[in-house]
């Protein structure tokens, strides 16, 4: 099958979402993991902000991210019609 | 539960009705225990209690769910509703070493206990982002499905379906070792026995209804597991921080933690007890340097001593002691050696406290670095482990639709990160309880919780007057990890009924890891390699009847290798992760995401992949250095220092260019590959040749 523009400008759409929030991911994992010890001297909320990335922070940005990506995709399903319907 | 044919959204509502009315029964259940604690109900049966009803619980929903579909038993009829997904993938993925070990770890790691922590929840992001919705859209039944069809042949799915066992049963072994004590420790059953008890429950849950039943029950499990957990948290962080919600204002705990620390580490008397480990520690050393000699050496100054205090005639109490020093002594070489080793490890106990908050801790700028390292190779492991790891992935083939697939990974995500932000915090609220009441106290009045703990288990709690002072120091006390959560009801001054219900999460995480891991082994023998490869004539009823006896045969066998207690398990569920990485992980992103990655590619990029972590592994981990009689130091084989449960930093990139070079080195997949892989991006793709679902 031929996929047409607009399917392959949903696709390119969709790897420009993925790269932004895997740069994020990117960002709150290991940039900030490298970045620990100078990252403590800075105070959160009473917290050395190194700990609490690392313990409650970077985790909190991952759920974000994930809902962030269901609900900007699902709503490009619709804007390229490529959505599966309503649930049976 | 009906069979029924609902609308999707009938059979949702209906689900939060059971759901909500099971939470309210749960909680119910009890409060009617408590007051019956009050009542005179003895401890014991509280644990029994605990331990039948749940377990029981978990039988009849499996019941209720049996089938003999296939479509209902390998994929739970694709109508799970992303909300319930959720909370089944979290009950899934917390195994026991989450839910008991987990702040345990942090305890005694600090901050470089955060690298699981990120790890297990950060996967998560490359589950949402590369696999979990294409997956969906591919809509067959087990991971090694979609290596079939994307790569061709069997020789993918075989390797597929050889890592997928490989992975998984390592990981229940450790699961039905979890449920084993679990179940010892609450009942006082034998730890034999506790694993066919553990058994049992989770047989009840799969054996009939396949992954519907894995499902309904791991809800369930779920609902019980994430209500122990928190419940003696949030009074403990009320007792503390003042505010229900400890996980944001512990802050000024951690405070108090960090300078209580400087204050132990200056204190005299803790100086005193660390200077007596390391004094033994280096006399121990020395001794070892030549054992015969220094074993001999010993007993005759033993020897010497009493002949000398006999013939000076001193007091009969001083003869007597030094004739017991004798008879006390070593008996032979070996002994002596088992006591000195046990010295030199002593010297651990030597050290200063680890610092909470300080990341990488280290003596100087290059140990620093490479704790930096490590941490950071933790992590990038455990998540993409996390996004491998067959049993997590199959659960996105349940959904009703794609879309549902997306919301399910944040419902997941979202029901996993509530216990895992909860868990640093109860590591510091555990570590200033400990440092603040148990450090100082009288030998002869200890607290409450820690007597009582230290009698029941010593591997838990164990403190001996080191320096003769009648007082508590930090160094004279040895935490198993394993405490903090279970003592964690006490500290919180909260009934026993609440350790009865801690016994009961641990059990459900445990329980429901299992169920997940065994139904993903089973599947891929009996789908995989029985009807794909083997018969595919075979009738639908037949292919779910292989299914169960291979869940049977499977399951005898990791518990039968459960109940031996195999010593290494720890590092094996590590290492499951890095195998699962480099061996899964490029093939199946590169199969949605590169049309032109093929089955040569494939298959050399997985080889690879497991070969170069395994090759790491063996020339770094001892066990399997012994195993493969690897005698070259270890330092030979080390690259920048990481340790062997990280090899995956190195497997899985280059098992990713493995199959890139061989992919372009070789000619470009068929017309037809790459039509799936186009069907497979598209949620509902008009004039596709594929259908969505086949049963």
């Amino acid at each position: 099958m031929e996929l047409s523009e607009k399917h392959q400008e949903y696709w390119r759409k969709n790897l420009v979402v993925t790269a932004i929030l895997m740069t994020i991911w990117f960002l709150a994992t290991f940039v900030e993991g490298w970045y620990a010890r100078d990252l403590n001297n800075i105070s959160f909320m009473g917290f050395p902000l190194g700990f609490y990335m690392s313990a409650q922070g970077s985790l909190a940005i991952y759920v974000l991210v994930i809902g962030f990506y269901a609900w900007y995709m699902n709503k490009l399903d619709i804007e390229y019609g490529v959505d599966e319907g309503d649930d049976k | 539960m009906s069979q029924a044919a609902f609308s999707q959204s009938a059979f949702t509502q209906q689900l939060k009705k059971y759901y909500t009315f099971y939470t309210g029964g749960f909680l119910a259940f009890i409060v009617l225990l408590a007051i019956a604690e009050q009542m005179g109900l003895p401890r014991k049966y509280i644990g029994y209690t605990f331990l039948v009803a749940t377990i029981g619980l978990y039988a009849m929903i499996g019941v209720m769910s049996r089938t003999v579909e296939v479509s209902e038993y390998y994929v739970a009829g694709r109508r799970v509703p992303a909300f319930f997904n959720g909370m089944a993938t979290g009950a899934d993925w917390m195994s026991a070493a989450s839910f008991i070990g987990m702040a345990g770890t942090l305890y005694l790691a600090g901050f470089d206990g955060l690298a699981f922590v990120m790890g297990w929840t950060g996967g998560y992001v490359l589950v949402a982002l590369f696999l979990a919705p294409y997956l969906r859209k591919f809509g067959q039944f087990t991971i090694p499905d979609f290596l079939g069809a994307r790569y061709g042949g069997n020789i993918v799915r075989s390797i597929g379906v050889f890592a997928a066992i490989l992975c998984s049963f390592v990981y229940v072994v450790a699961q039905i070792y979890g449920v084993g004590i679990i179940t010892a420790r609450f009942t006082g059953l034998e730890f034999a026995v506790g694993v066919f008890v553990g058994l049992g429950g989770i047989l009840v849950c799969s054996f009939l209804g396949g992954m519907r039943a894995v499902t309904w029950t791991q809800v369930a499990q779920y609902i019980i597991l994430i209500i122990a957990y928190m419940t003696p948290v949030v009074w403990l962080g009320i007792k503390h921080t003042g505010i229900p919600v400890p996980q944001v204002a512990y802050g000024q705990v951690l405070a108090k933690v960090t300078d209580l620390e400087k204050k132990l580490t200056a204190d005299s008397k803790e100086q005193e007890v660390r200077k007596i480990f390391k004094d033994r520690a280096d006399a121990a050393t020395a001794a070892l340097k030549d054992p015969a000699k220094s074993h001999a050496d010993g007993k005759a100054k033993l020897e010497q001593n009493v002949a000398s205090l006999k013939a000076a005639n001193a007091p009969a109490d001083q003869i007597s002691a030094a004739e017991k020093a004798l008879a006390g002594y070593a008996k032979d070489v070996d002994a002596a050696k088992a006591q000195w080793n046990k010295d030199k490890a002593g010297a651990a106990r030597a050290a200063p406290p680890r610092p909470h908050a300080t990341p990488y801790p280290g003596k100087d700028e290059a140990a620093q670095h490479t704790a930096k390292l490590n941490f950071l190779g933790i992590v990038f492991c455990m998540m993409f482990g996390t996004a491998a790891l067959p049993h997590i992935l199959m659960r996105y083939y349940t959904t009703p639709s794609v879309r549902e697939a997306r919301r399910s990974v944040f419902w997941s995500l979202f029901f996993i990160f509530l216990l895992y932000f909860t868990a640093p915090c109860l590591a510091v609220l555990a570590k200033f309880e400990v440092y603040s009441t148990l450090v100082g106290s009288q030998f002869s009045a200890l607290p409450a919780w820690a007597a009582s703990w230290q009698a029941v288990d010593a591997t838990l709690l164990s403190i001996t007057d080191i320096n003769k002072d009648g007082i508590v120091q930090l160094a004279e006390i040895v935490i198993g990890g394993d405490l903090i959560v279970l003592m964690t009801p006490e500290i919180a001054g909260l009934p026993y009924v609440v350790s009865g219900l801690v016994a009961a999460g641990g059990l459900a995480a445990a329980l429901s890891t299992a169920d997940g891991l065994l139904l993903t082994i089973a599947n891929a023998l009996s789908h995989d390699v029985y009807y794909k490869m083997i018969d595919p004539s075979a009738s639908t009823s037949r292919r779910v009847t292989v299914s169960k006896v291979l869940l049977l045969v499977v399951a005898l066998i990791a518990a039968y290798t459960a109940s031996t207690k195999p010593g290494s398990i720890l590092f094996l569920v590590g290492a499951a992760f890095s195998l699962a990485a480099s061996s899964f992980f490029p093939a199946l992103v590169l199969g949605v995401f590169w049309k032109r990655a093929n089955k040569a590619g494939a298959i050399a990029g997985m080889l690879v992949g497991l070969g170069v972590c395994f090759y790491y592994m063996t020339t770094t981990y001892p066990y399997l250095r012994d195993l493969f009689g690897v005698t070259k130091p270890i330092a030979e084989y080390m690259w920048f220092g990481l340790n062997p449960i990280s090899a995956g930093v190195f497997g899985l990139p280059l098992g990713m260019l493995t199959i890139v070079v061989v992919s372009l080195l070789t000619a470009a997949p068929s017309k037809e590959v790459q039509e799936l892989v186009e069907h497979v991006r598209y949620p509902n793709i008009k004039g596709s040749s594929f259908s969505t679902t086949t049963n």
